[in-house]
């Protein structure tokens, strides 16, 4: 390979990693605490959930399509998961279980509409997530879910969160200082391995890239197009709803309010990951770093007392850059080629 | 009536340093319909924009009635009575709208338009449009409810309401049934009578045979023959329009060996002939045709693409009916499709996955990919056909289209075959990489039975030991590449042979 690296190249490849490490360099310096492994715990807790549903979009973004009902399925496993102990007095093994399979069947629903039916994908998951967000408070009539929370049929709901369940979004371990690690951490990074793995080392994940790149080549080279497509949306929809346990594992309760964020925070964590090393592509890696950018500059203005309304500011200026950095600077070093 | 009413004369046009019209010069009179003819790539469809005011000409003039002629815009062409109905039948019509909208959009279009649509006056002003043009259709119907062949009426009623003095029509019937065809014929026929210069773009022998008073060949950014002396010599013009330069052909035939495909009655569409043939292995068989004479189409009925209309088809010995590109992938049939930007090209993607993409299970185990076994495949590929790259892992798109093309074969080259498809497999490459393609084709094509699809007779020459002449769908030639009657040939494109299907059977030459 006897290809002269330029600086812009470097410029590309390296910028957004550059402006990660200079961000934890400035808050270093700037805010009191902030190089401490809490608070870089707390910053990896904060990005966990939506650090799991991104890698969920980073594969429907893979082949081409999207998922906009990610977030709704995520509350809707936080609301299933509380229904299933606190309503009908199961475990936390059935809750969780219920939930991924939710999520399997959701994204199986929305791939079958998008291949089978010819919806678009963005209508199709659009409509998903009207219907979810309707449907998840149907059984509850609008309400929150709680022990001891007053059914419609005039019963009360005698269930609790199980320990199990709740050991999910409340348990730290101990690595070096004890108490440290919450477990959304650690299965966001296996999760982020996993996914990694899959995208890059495997056949699959291989097609499914080709599929992204050119649907009727990858046809014609024999890929069985549909079916990768409705397994992108299956991971997506049960990637989310192990947000959604998450979630309810960490609150202790069907909150009918929560989760609002998700979709918007997940998605542009996704975006954003387009940038890093500048692969211009949606990938498992900067689809983490990503998400870790957001947590790191909320986290770091924060302690740098910056008001909390100018978060959703600051992350809308984030995504545009990185979208810049993608979009601009690939296709500048692309048309210097030709 | 014969006064000129469009004069051309030394028109040239460029783009880059790629020569596209080379000084054209021709004649439309008033009340005539003149057909243009010519391959992909001959520079038609540049003509046409030149003329209706999409592209500029570098030098030469265009004349209209008797005053020079340059338009600046669309708008402007037709504004001057040069109106253009293009192929594909929704760029002229808006679906949603109804035919009044439709009929009247130009004028809505007019800058100088009033604010407010005055729908009473429109409709009246459609409506007597569509009467002189004897369309009956209710002008409040939306367009989206009309058939292909109504909407395609609409279209041309639309251009009609200009008053035009030249209509061009590129392939107007692509997508009409007979039926459908001759209610437009009949259209055209008025307006010849009304005076209207036609230029008609088709290849279609049926479209030609009914309305051509003329036909104009153009091969290379050149006219290269008119036929106006009755009867046509339509023959005369495909052979114009394709022309053959005879490369020197040097080709080694080998003797065919063992029947690898049969096709059984094979019915290509519904109103086709059937086709009967067997390909061995060993031979390159060639597929000629004009476009829409099925070589596409009989290529995607063997990849398992679309299934035939009717009859068989046996692999081996063996039934063979695949229902997807995997399975007929599967049987050992490959094909590497025309249109590489469209149909092959992964973007973004490297050499090495590009050339590996549908055989990635034999460079992985467990699914996990083994880079070594894959950049191997890779390297080999990019040495056999001598692919211009830095390394393997070059993007796709910092590749010349030659060398692009070169990818998109070897791609299907990496695996032994049964059968190899190649349609149209040196669209847009240059005359090297041309040699190199089918050298390499020639070469691997031991063990397997090869097609290639081609329009181009000088490819055709070059590559085939077999050539089959396609037209309407159905087979009208098949001869030996050795001591060809081109002249027999030619007629066959044009659609001659058409009547004997039992020449079909026969595969030996024909001599000459």
């Amino acid at each position: 390979m006897g290809h002269k690296k330029t600086f812009g190249d470097y410029a590309i490849r390296y910028g957004f990693l550059s402006l990660l490490a200079g961000m934890v360099l400035f808050f270093s310096l700037g805010a009191e605490g902030f190089m401490t492994p809490y608070s870089a715990v707390f910053i990896f807790q904060s990005v966990a959930i939506t650090g799991i549903l991104a890698l969920g979009v980073t594969f429907t973004l893979v082949v081409d399509g999207f998922d906009l009902s990610i977030g709704s399925t995520a509350t809707s496993a936080l609301m299933l998961s509380a229904y299933v102990m606190v309503v009908l007095q199961m475990g936390a093994v059935v809750a969780v279980i219920a939930c991924l399979v939710m999520g399997a069947l959701i994204g199986l629903i929305n791939g079958l509409l998008i291949v089978k039916t010819k919806v678009p994908d963005l209508l199709a998951t659009l409509g998903m997530m009207f219907l979810l967000i309707g449907l998840q408070r149907i059984p509850t009539q609008g309400r929150s879910i709680a022990t001891g929370m007053k059914l419609p049929d005039g019963t009360v709901a005698a269930g609790t969160f199980s320990k199990a369940f709740l050991w999910l979004g409340r348990h730290r371990f101990d690595f070096f200082i004890s108490n440290l690690i919450p477990v959304s951490v650690v299965i966001l990074l296996v999760v982020a391995g996993l996914v990694w793995l899959f995208l890059e080392r495997t056949r699959h994940g291989r097609l499914m890239y080709a599929i992204g790149s050119n649907q009727r080549a990858a046809t014609l080279a024999g890929v069985n197009v549909n079916r990768y497509k409705i397994l992108a949306y299956m991971i997506s929809g049960v990637l989310a709803s192990v947000g959604g346990v998450l979630l309810s594992a960490r609150l202790g309760r069907g909150d009918i309010a929560s989760g609002n964020n998700l979709l918007l925070d997940s998605v542009a964590a996704a975006l954003i990951g387009f940038a890093v090393l500048g692969v211009a592509k949606p990938n498992a890696f900067g689809t983490l770093v990503g998400a870790l950018f957001v947590g790191i500059l909320l986290q770091g203005l924060t302690m740098m007392n910056a008001p909390y309304y100018t978060q959703d500011f600051v992350k809308g200026a984030v995504l545009v850059i990185a979208l810049v950095f993608t979009f601009v600077l690939s296709d500048r070093r692309g048309g210097s080629k030709h | 009536m014969s006064s000129v009413a469009v004069e051309i004369s030394g028109l040239t046009k460029a783009f880059g340093t790629n020569k596209v019209l080379r000084g054209i010069n021709l004649l439309l009179s008033k009340g005539e319909v003149t057909v243009l003819m010519g391959a992909n790539g001959a520079g038609k469809s540049t003509l046409v924009k030149v003329i209706c005011g999409v592209h500029r000409a570098d030098s030469g003039q265009i004349r209209l009635n008797g005053t020079a002629f340059q338009p600046q815009t669309p708008q402007d062409a037709i504004r001057n009575g040069v109106v253009t109905v293009h192929q594909s039948i929704n760029d002229g019509v808006i679906p949603d709208l109804d035919v009044a909208s439709n009929l009247m959009l130009d004028e809505m279009a007019r800058p100088d338009g009033g604010f407010f649509l005055r729908q009473r006056q429109m409709r009246a002003r459609a409506r007597e449009i569509a009467a002189s043009m004897r369309l009956e259709v209710d002008v409040r119907q939306p367009v989206s409810d009309l058939g292909l062949a109504d909407r395609q009426l609409v279209a041309i009623a639309r251009a009609m309401a200009h008053r035009p003095e030249l209509l061009i029509l590129d392939e107007p019937t692509s997508s009409l049934s007979a039926t459908e065809a001759n209610r437009l014929f009949t259209l055209i026929d008025r307006l010849r009578d009304a005076g209207v210069a036609i230029l008609y773009i088709s290849h279609r022998t049926s479209d030609i045979r009914r309305l051509a008073d003329r036909i104009v060949a153009m091969r290379d950014g050149e006219i290269v023959g008119t036929f106006a002396e009755k009867p046509l010599d339509y023959n005369a013009a495909v052979n114009a329009m394709l022309g053959h330069g005879m490369a020197d052909a040097n080709l080694q035939h080998i003797p065919a060996g063992q029947p690898i495909l049969s096709l059984v009655g094979l019915k290509v569409s519904a109103e086709s002939r059937p086709i009967s043939l067997t390909i061995n292995a060993d031979e390159v068989v060639a597929f000629t045709g004009l476009v829409g004479a099925g070589k596409t189409e009989l290529a995607s009925i063997l990849f398992g693409l679309q299934a035939p209309c009717g009859g068989a088809m046996r692999l081996l010995g063996a039934p063979y009916a695949p229902q997807s590109p995997g399975q007929a992938i599967s049987a050992g049939v490959f094909m590497c499709p025309k249109d590489r930007a469209t149909n092959g090209v992964l973007n973004d993607h490297d050499l090495t996955r590009n050339i590996t993409v549908p055989f990635l299970s034999r460079h992985a185990a467990l699914s996990f990919m083994k880079g070594r076994s894959e950049r191997q495949t890779a390297q080999a590929i990019v040495r056999d056909l001598d692919i211009v790259c830095q390394s393997a892992d070059d993007d796709i798109g910092t590749l010349s289209g030659g060398n692009q093309q070169k990818v998109m074969v070897g791609r299907w080259l990496a695996e032994p075959s049964n059968l190899l498809i190649l349609d149209e497999p040196f669209q847009g490459v240059d005359i090297q990489a041309r040699r190199d393609i089918g050298t390499k084709i020639r070469e691997t094509a031991k063990g397997r039975a090869t097609i290639v699809m081609a329009s181009e007779m000088d490819e055709v020459l070059e590559i085939a030991d077999r050539i089959i002449v396609l037209s309407d769908h159905a087979v009208t030639g098949d001869h030996a590449n050795k001591d060809l009657d081109l002249k027999q040939v030619m007629a066959e494109v044009a659609g001659a042979g058409a009547t004997t299907p039992a020449q079909n059977q026969n595969s030996t030459a024909s001599g000459a």
